[in-house]
């Protein structure tokens, strides 16, 4: 037996052990990088446990190129002029979309958004009729955001179009894995602590790791730039199985706290208290909450992150939130930057339409001051 | 029809050239049906004048299939299956009989509602023996009138598409249904445990954020149960038995002389859960697909003789239901005309005698549906028969199916192994891969 995407029982393969092996020997792909065009550039971006190092450290040089972009007096570049960019939020989102709504105006794309609320999802039509009526209308790139794991893939086949995850369940968030990559690198090399990648650094994570796409695109991320990866979290909110995570699970924070370069704290969802897997949320606090007396007990030059909104007080203190180890305001800035990167990577940014136009520079003084300068 | 025009319009049929496998044994012979029944079974038989010869050259000559759990989904799911389309399918596939699954719309949990989908079934390509629910309404709270049911002919009765979830309900419905002889089939899955998973609770749910089913789901209402069927002496049936454990629970309550018999899936032999990495929802099913060593301890199971069928669970969705996200789409794969190419593959060191076993007789014989099917081929018996050509090489093609639905995991996969003609109450309802009706 033979077919195309399932191993069967070729008789040195067992039946079933099946499809789409991991590309890396312990590491799957979610989704083969979508398919490339002739240039190998990959088509989509669903997920970073398909990225190579060689891909992330090129998100990761251009972010830094539309860093520079958004210090101009003219933040905006033609680099997408003529494409269009369908903002497809199927679950609520203000950060992520304005986001990347932003990074494809900066782009000169023209951008069209679709809220699940005002669609016609509301009116019976089904996930694959929405995307397939958005993808026949012409667009050149849809960025998919959706409340449940897989979404970004499974609209991959259906449209002709590239696809941006923004965001899948629990799945995963590769454009704020990106941008969490390239804050963290900043911030650690200015403190003279990094390069290349985040090679021989130490990151932990804590929180509720089971339900984060968070987590789960950052650990990939971490790992991939040669991170050393510490996951913290009650045994019940650690997912199940974790041997095919590249990183160290344990439950106990803070025997790990003075040996981390960064910690990464994620949010925690107020449904998750005094549910089945948290007693309440002093509990959680005393165990995990980073406080003023957990920060101290980092080393001098490592920096806190967490992808927000926060719930100070809750895994997170203002103290800690508001210091100068907190990278969350730098988080946000490069937002803007790493989504232009992304969209410019697949949309065919070619480097040379990355200085701004005559026409361009027209255009954005004619905005006023709605147009804005610095990366939000 | 009366009795006497049928056997007017039966053919005189002539099943040459092929290999008669059945309980008994392997033996090359020519089988001569005529008014239904097997008439003579010889080296070689000279046709009678206007008899049908189908070719059975390099074929085998059994029993028909039985499959012990297909959802016709009639009443109710019509535009993912009909009991008429169910069976083509199923006629295509070898099957010759189905036990259909209550869980329609409404379900089957009355004696009106089996006569209604009896009668769906008249003139279909396969026998149907309906399958009534265990409780009212499959709700899990009142049992169905399992008395009136048995007494109307329902053999097998269950829930399926959920356990029966409360212990004390369970309890006296096994008690209830042991003197009638019913077969209380129980879609093992503790609803506490499974709540909101979507798939197998392993590595690969873990790498793709999808919310877990554990093994332990399956495991803990199936232990529950073979505690209680075992203290009721009532004829316990697992469905879709799909892990390790629940394999370990079930010798052990053999050992202790437990009254069960048990099902696995061509699917559950055939794929793992590395299949839903690309969020493809075909692969959602329930139970959801397991690791490679649960799928290796399965076929472990079925070579050393401790599974007793191999049933589809073919569960048809119309194309729109499963173009969802994965979490949202239903569970459930077709597999009614891919069954013996399918398990053929994953059971490749499994004699093909036993096999057909597990396809045919002895799953008949759960079904009480002996005295028709899985039967000798024998003169006097029914002509309930297949003919499969065992090395028979075909792509399969969603498109090309029988079933209203296209949800096959198998789309491309090339299989070994496919039923060439099926023969029903001695009229030819499939023959050289084609439904005649």
């Amino acid at each position: 037996m033979s077919a195309p995407d399932l191993a069967q029982s070729a008789p040195d393969r067992p039946l079933g052990a099946s499809a789409r092996r991991p590309s890396a020997p312990d590491r799957p792909t979610t989704v083969p990088d979508g398919g490339s065009d002739v240039g190998g550039r990959p088509r989509h971006l669903l997920s970073v446990a398909a990225l190579s190092r060689g891909r992330l450290e090129e998100l990761l040089a251009l972010t830094e190129v539309f860093v520079e972009v958004a210090g101009r007096d003219i933040p905006r570049v033609p680099a997408l002029r003529g494409r269009t960019v369908a903002l497809c939020f199927f679950e609520d989102s203000t950060r992520t979309r304005l986001s990347f709504e932003l990074a494809a105006k900066r782009l000169s794309a023209d951008v069209v958004s679709f809220a699940a609320a005002s669609s016609s999802l509301n009116k019976g039509e089904s996930l694959r009729d929405t995307v397939e009526t958005i993808d026949a209308m012409g667009v050149d790139l849809m960025v998919v955001r959706h409340r449940a794991s897989g979404v970004p893939a499974q609209v991959s086949r259906w449209v002709r179009a590239g696809v941006v995850n923004a965001g899948d369940g629990w799945h995963e968030h590769p454009t704020q894995a990106l941008l969490d990559c390239f804050t963290v690198r900043r911030a650690l090399a200015a403190r003279g602590r990094v390069q290349p990648g985040l090679e021989g650094l130490r990151i932990g994570i804590v929180g509720d790791v089971e339900h984060s796409r968070v987590a789960r695109s950052d650990v990939a991320a971490f790992a991939t730039l040669g991170a050393e990866v510490v996951v913290v979290s009650p045994p019940t909110l650690r997912p199940s199985s974790v041997g095919r995570w590249p990183a160290r699970f344990t439950s106990a924070l803070d025997p790990e706290l003075p040996e981390l370069d960064a910690l990464y704290v994620l949010r925690l969802q107020r449904e998750r208290m005094g549910s089945h897997v948290l007693p309440g949320l002093r509990e959680y606090r005393a165990c995990y909450g980073v406080d003023a007396r957990r920060a101290a007990m980092l080393p001098p030059h490592a920096v806190v992150l967490h992808p927000g909104p926060m719930n100070r007080g809750v895994e997170i203190d203002a103290e800690v939130a508001d210091s100068p180890r907190s990278l969350v305001l730098e988080q946000v800035a490069s937002g803007v930057p790493a989504r232009m990167a992304v969209l410019s990577w697949l949309a065919g940014g070619e480097h040379h339409r990355l200085t701004p136009s005559p026409v361009d520079a027209e255009a954005e003084s004619g905005l006023g001051a709605g147009g804005g300068r610095s990366g939000v | 029809m009366s009795e006497r025009s049928q056997t007017e319009t039966l053919p005189v049929l002539v099943l040459a050239g092929g290999t008669v496998l059945d309980a008994t044994g392997q033996r090359r012979a020519d089988v001569l049906v005529r008014d239904g029944r097997v008439v003579e079974v010889a080296p070689t038989i000279d046709p009678p004048a206007g008899a049908t010869v189908l070719d059975a050259g390099g074929a085998l000559v059994g029993p028909g299939f039985v499959d012990l759990h297909a959802h016709l989904r009639e009443p109710g799911g019509e535009e993912a299956e009909t009991v008429e389309t169910g069976a083509r399918a199923g006629a295509l596939g070898g099957y010759t009989a189905l036990v259909a699954m209550p869980n329609t719309f409404p379900p089957i949990d009355s004696v009106e509602m089996v006569r209604a989908v009896r009668h769906l079934a008249r003139g279909a390509c396969t026998e149907v023996a309906v399958a009534a629910t265990i409780t009212e309404g499959r709700r899990g709270e009142r049992l169905a009138p399992l008395a009136e049911l048995a007494a109307a002919g329902v053999r097998v009765v269950t829930d399926d598409g959920a356990g029966v979830a409360d212990a004390q309900l369970a309890r006296r419905a096994f008690e209830y249904a042991a003197p009638f002889g019913l077969v209380v089939a129980e879609h093992c899955e503790d609803p506490a445990l499974a709540a909101g998973g979507v798939a197998h609770e392993g590595e690969w749910s873990s790498l793709l954020g999808l919310a877990g089913i554990p093994a332990e789901a399956e495991e803990v209402m199936l232990a529950r149960d073979l505690a209680l069927a075992g203290r009721s002496g009532a004829r316990f049936h697992a469905l879709h038995v799909s892990t390790a454990g629940s394999l370990a629970l079930l010798r052990e309550a053999r050992r202790r002389g437990v009254a069960v018999t048990a099902e696995v899936t061509p699917h559950h032999l055939a794929l793992t859960d590395a299949a839903i990495a690309g969020f493809d929802p075909v692969y959602r099913v329930n139970p959801p697909l397991r690791p490679e060593a649960d799928r290796r301890a399965l076929v472990a199971a079925v070579a050393a003789g401790e599974v007793d069928a191999v049933a589809t669970d073919h569960a048809p969705h119309a194309r729109h239901a499963k173009e969802a996200p994965f979490a949202e789409a239903p569970p459930g794969m077709i597999g009614l005309e891919t069954a013996f190419g399918v398990a053929r593959g994953a059971l490749a060191e499994l004699p093909l005698d036993v096999l057909w076993g597990l396809l045919s007789w002895k799953p008949a014989a759960i079904a009480g549906l002996e005295a028709r099917h899985g039967g000798p081929v024998a003169p006097g018996r029914p002509a309930n028969l297949c003919v499969v050509d065992p090395e028979a090489r075909w792509r399969v093609d969603p498109a090309a199916g029988a079933s209203r639905s296209a949800n096959t995991p198998y789309a491309g996969w090339e299989l070994v192994g496919r039923a060439r003609h099926t023969v029903l109450a001695g009229e030819v309802v499939v023959r050289d891969g084609e439904a005649q009706r």
